[in-house]
């Protein structure tokens, strides 16, 4: 019960962010009158949400050096636009486009970071300066118009979904299957990671609480892959974020180059004095950033099936906000990958709900303000409890 | 009326582990300029913050008394208004502010918040004239010098109708020529009736225009020196400020010393802003196999620089000199080449220069040196949490956990992290900078105990310290540094506290 209870102490914010995002879907549930997880409405929110979730992963390793990114909205409006003037205008193949267009977000990435960690410009405002000029050569690049359609296979990325080969008519027979696998995936490792911590006479969680939480993952993995398998079956744009979330835990949870992160947002000196290049990881940051700007733009571009100037306006601040409702500090040092997509998400299903339920734009702004407020005022309020 | 303007009597201030000051008496006579002297952390600053409201009444006890009347300053506004301004080592002023406007600062001329400036500029004409300061009232204070920065502070006490003075360590930053022109003020002042305490190291000065010193020593006061009556000599000053016993403060120790393994030549540090300026002045040093060395001298006398510039050129410009390990000449441009040649820093400044405050032990304890439990990269988390449990228990981190964030650790058990974190890197070189700054006496003795153990594995250990018994109780050979120079190197056997002194203040005299 003990070891039950500091687990729940030491994790009391990530699991909070779970039993939030649970109470708001369960609350549109009941309000939307069951259409919110709906099939088609769950597919429709991790289309519409997909590129701010690309977007908050990119921020948050931002936010834990202790920074902040503006410019990310119109870095991706630019490489839309891009994207399209390559593939509409020129009808360069698919795949150099793709390649050509995440190097220029590379470039782009490389610039801010070359004036933040190089020459010490503070980051507010080279990415402030950053969203002026790609919002400029947005319009330049499309000289005020949209630009479209675009190639079928592109427009895929954000719009289609992966191929069923078993051919199952009702049900979408691969994405049970990958749902399985998933599944399979999960326990293996769970009881690879509990065995390594015996092995090391490491305090693990009781078994019954193990089992508990294995099962009830699974039949969360499997309900999910279930219910989009009854409409069209897995997005193709579910498979990118899943990879993207996977790979970003990866770093920032089990590599040199993310402790490395977290040192430098939260002692930068004493990160610098104990031999991390601070300057480079600073950069690489930035690029990274550019990068995933860079596939947000491009899965934005495919949504609409054109590069419009119009594209990414505010997608900075749904992506600051998913970082910090999800648990990053302002001050950096602290924020899981995880946290942020459940803040992106959190952010996403009160859109949607509240969209559903006629619920005015205005007011949606209002309440998507409060709900940052009170979230993040939870966080400086437990912590100092804690703290005393 | 009596004749002491200030007396303070019987202050005990207590901080949590620590007694700061233990029964401090100070008596200061109407009209006279008192020095109150003392080795670092001898409690006269603390002193002063009692005097000035910082701590405010009710967290010391004691009585102090002004003119004869008793006080109770609840902060510094009421001490202020009776007349008693402090001016601090680190000036206060805003650097993007007129020298009007931070005179006035707080203090403003005018009515219902519209400030008067042609008052304003008058009145500070008249006080910049009083203190001899030749700018305009409205140059900004980031355009003028240390020197005058501080004569603006002066002018900022005046304007407060100042009765008593207090000056913490005013000529630190000052050259010579400002520091006399400075003590000449003081002199000054003294004929229009206004007293002062002058918080000074350089004994020097103290000696010149003191009219009577106290020496406080770990909290207590020791003695009350009156310049007139006494022939007072300097080394008479030093013996009250460091004549304590040393009776089992430090482990002992065997020590078994081999070759140089390290050797600095000729290393020259310019300071990181103002390039022209030197902040180490052509020093040479070396260390030995299994030796403790110590760099006795005061704050501020390039110790932490020279440090910090030989650890991958952490500080300064214009760096130039040599370094050799074991013979062979190295080029450690980043921390990362410093740390990869087996040098180790040990930051004075544990909470800014040294922790991760925010993560938790084991994060803190590999952070320098991760690759020992990665492969390809990836964190064997696993083997970072015996590794961590390992020196937990090596270093006897009293904590709840590896888990525990170091931001709630003791001082002592902080540094111990700190420690750990460098005994992991594996180094062959440690440098220790201020190692015990702020921890109580038994951690105190465990690091000790700690520093030795690495010493007889076969470490060379730099020792930095501004506590001289620490020094001697420690050190094999000491280099004594004062104002980026070396000034003396003497060996265990010829060392005293005395001696140390010497070639520390010798040197501020100017007199080598």
């Amino acid at each position: 019960m003990n070891t039950l209870r500091t687990l729940f102490k030491n994790n009391i914010r990530q699991y909070g962010m779970i039993i939030a995002l649970a109470s708001i879907m369960i609350l549109f549930q009941i309000l939307t009158d069951g259409i919110l997880l709906k099939p088609l409405n769950i597919t429709n929110l991790i289309q519409q949400n997909s590129y701010i979730l690309i977007l908050a992963i990119g921020m948050l390793m931002v936010i834990i050096t202790g920074n902040i990114d503006l410019s990310v909205g119109s870095v991706a409006a630019f490489v839309g636009a891009f994207s399209a003037l390559l593939m509409v205008k020129m009808e360069v193949p698919f795949g150099i486009a793709l390649v050509a267009s995440l190097l220029i977000g590379a470039i782009v990435g490389a610039w801010h970071g070359f004036w933040i960690a190089y020459l010490k410009i503070p980051a507010f405002i080279v990415t402030l300066a950053g969203m002026l000029i790609f919002r400029g050569l947005t319009n330049a690049v499309l000289k005020g118009q949209s630009l479209g359609p675009f190639p079928e296979v592109f427009r895929g990325i954000s719009t289609g979904f992966i191929p069923d080969y078993f051919g199952g008519g009702q049900i979408h027979v691969l994405s049970l299957v990958i749902g399985i696998i998933f599944s399979l995936f999960y326990v293996i490792s769970e009881l690879r990671d509990r065995k390594a911590k015996l092995k090391h006479n490491f305090e693990v969680i009781p078994k019954g609480f193990l089992i508990a939480k294995i099962v009830a993952i699974i039949s969360i993995i499997n309900l999910f892959t279930y219910v989009l398998a009854t409409y069209k079956g897995i997005p193709n744009i579910l498979v990118l974020l899943s990879l993207l979330v996977a790979i970003y835990t990866f770093i920032t949870d089990k590599t040199v180059i993310g402790r490395h992160i977290y040192a430098l947002g939260g002692n930068e000196k004493a990160a610098k004095l104990s031999g991390i290049k601070t300057q480079r990881v600073m950069f690489m940051v930035y690029v990274n950033m550019g990068i995933l700007a860079a596939l947000s733009g491009l899965v934005f571009a495919a949504r609409l099936n054109s590069g419009t100037p119009q594209a990414g306006i505010n997608f900075e601040l749904d992506a600051i906000a998913a970082a910090y409702i999800g648990g990053a500090s302002a001050t950096g040092g602290v924020g899981t990958v995880i946290g942020a997509i459940i803040g992106g998400l959190v952010m996403g299903v009160m859109n949607n709900g509240m969209s559903l339920i006629g619920v005015g734009i205005q007011w949606q702004s209002v309440i998507k303000g409060l709900v940052l407020l009170i979230a993040v005022g939870f966080d400086v309020y437990t912590k100092s409890k804690s703290a005393s | 009326m009596s004749e002491y303007i200030l007396e303070m009597q019987s202050i005990n201030k207590v901080f949590p582990g620590v007694k700061a000051l233990d029964n401090v008496n100070l008596k200061v006579k109407e009209g006279e300029i008192h020095a109150l002297v003392g080795e670092n952390g001898a409690g006269k600053s603390t002193l002063m913050k009692v005097l000035s409201g910082v701590y405010p009444h009710g967290t010391y006890t004691g009585d102090i008394l002004f003119k004869g009347e008793v006080c109770k300053f609840k902060d510094i506004k009421q001490s202020e208004n009776l007349g008693i301004v402090i001016i601090h080592q680190e000036l206060a002023l805003i650097p993007y502010l007129s020298i009007a406007e931070n005179i006035f600062l707080g203090n403003e001329h005018g009515k219902n918040g519209i400030i008067d400036w042609n008052t304003t500029i008058t009145h500070t004409a008249s006080l910049l004239k009083k203190v001899g300061l030749r700018e305009a009232p409205n140059t900004l204070i980031t355009n003028i010098g240390v020197g005058k920065q501080q004569l603006v502070e002066i002018a900022k006490a005046l304007s407060k109708k100042v009765k008593l003075l207090i000056l913490d360590e005013p000529t630190s930053a000052l050259n010579e020529e400002d520091s006399d022109n400075l003590l000449n003020l003081l002199l000054e002042f003294k004929k229009e009736g206004i007293a002062s305490i002058l918080i000074s190291h350089k004994l020097n000065e103290v000696s010149k225009v003191a009219d009577s010193i106290t020496v406080l020593r770990d909290g207590k006061t020791i003695e009350t020196l009156d310049m007139k009556k006494d022939q007072i000599t300097e080394d008479r000053i030093i013996k009250g400020m460091v004549g304590r016993e040393l009776v089992n403060r430090f482990p002992k120790r065997e020590p078994n010393i081999g070759d140089v393994t390290f050797e600095v030549k000729d290393w020259n540090v310019y300071h990181h802003l103002h390039k022209d300026r030197k902040i180490i002045d052509n020093i040479n040093l070396n260390i030995k196999k299994g030796e403790i060395v110590g760099i006795a001298g005061l704050m501020g006398s390039g110790r932490t620089e020279l440090a910090m510039s030989i650890f991958g050129k952490s500080y300064g410009a214009k760096i130039s000199g040599r370094l050799y390990k074991d013979g062979k000449e190295i080029h450690l441009n980043t921390v990362d080449k410093a740390i990869k040649h087996g040098l180790a820093y040990v930051t004075e400044d544990r909470k800014n220069y040294g922790l991760i405050l925010i993560d938790n032990i084991k994060r803190n304890i590999t952070l320098a040196n991760l690759d020992k439990v990665s492969d390809n990269l990836v964190v064997n988390e696993n083997q970072e949490v015996l590794d961590a449990e390992e020196y937990r228990k090596k270093m006897n981190i009293k904590a709840s956990g590896i888990l525990q964030k170091t931001v709630n650790l003791s001082g002592g058990n902080q540094q111990k992290v700190v420690l750990s974190k460098w005994v992991y890197s594996e180094p062959d070189i440690l440098i220790l900078d201020e190692p015990t700054r702020g921890i109580d006496v038994g951690a105190k003795y465990e690091i000790y105990t700690i520093i030795n153990q690495l010493a007889a594995e076969g470490k060379s250990i730099l020792f930095i310290s501004s506590e001289l018994p620490e020094i001697l109780g420690m050190c094999d050979r000491i280099y004594v540094m004062s104002e980026g120079k070396i000034t003396g190197e003497l060996s265990r056997e010829e060392a005293t506290q005395e001696k140390i002194m010497k070639y520390v203040i010798n040197l501020q005299r100017g007199v080598e």
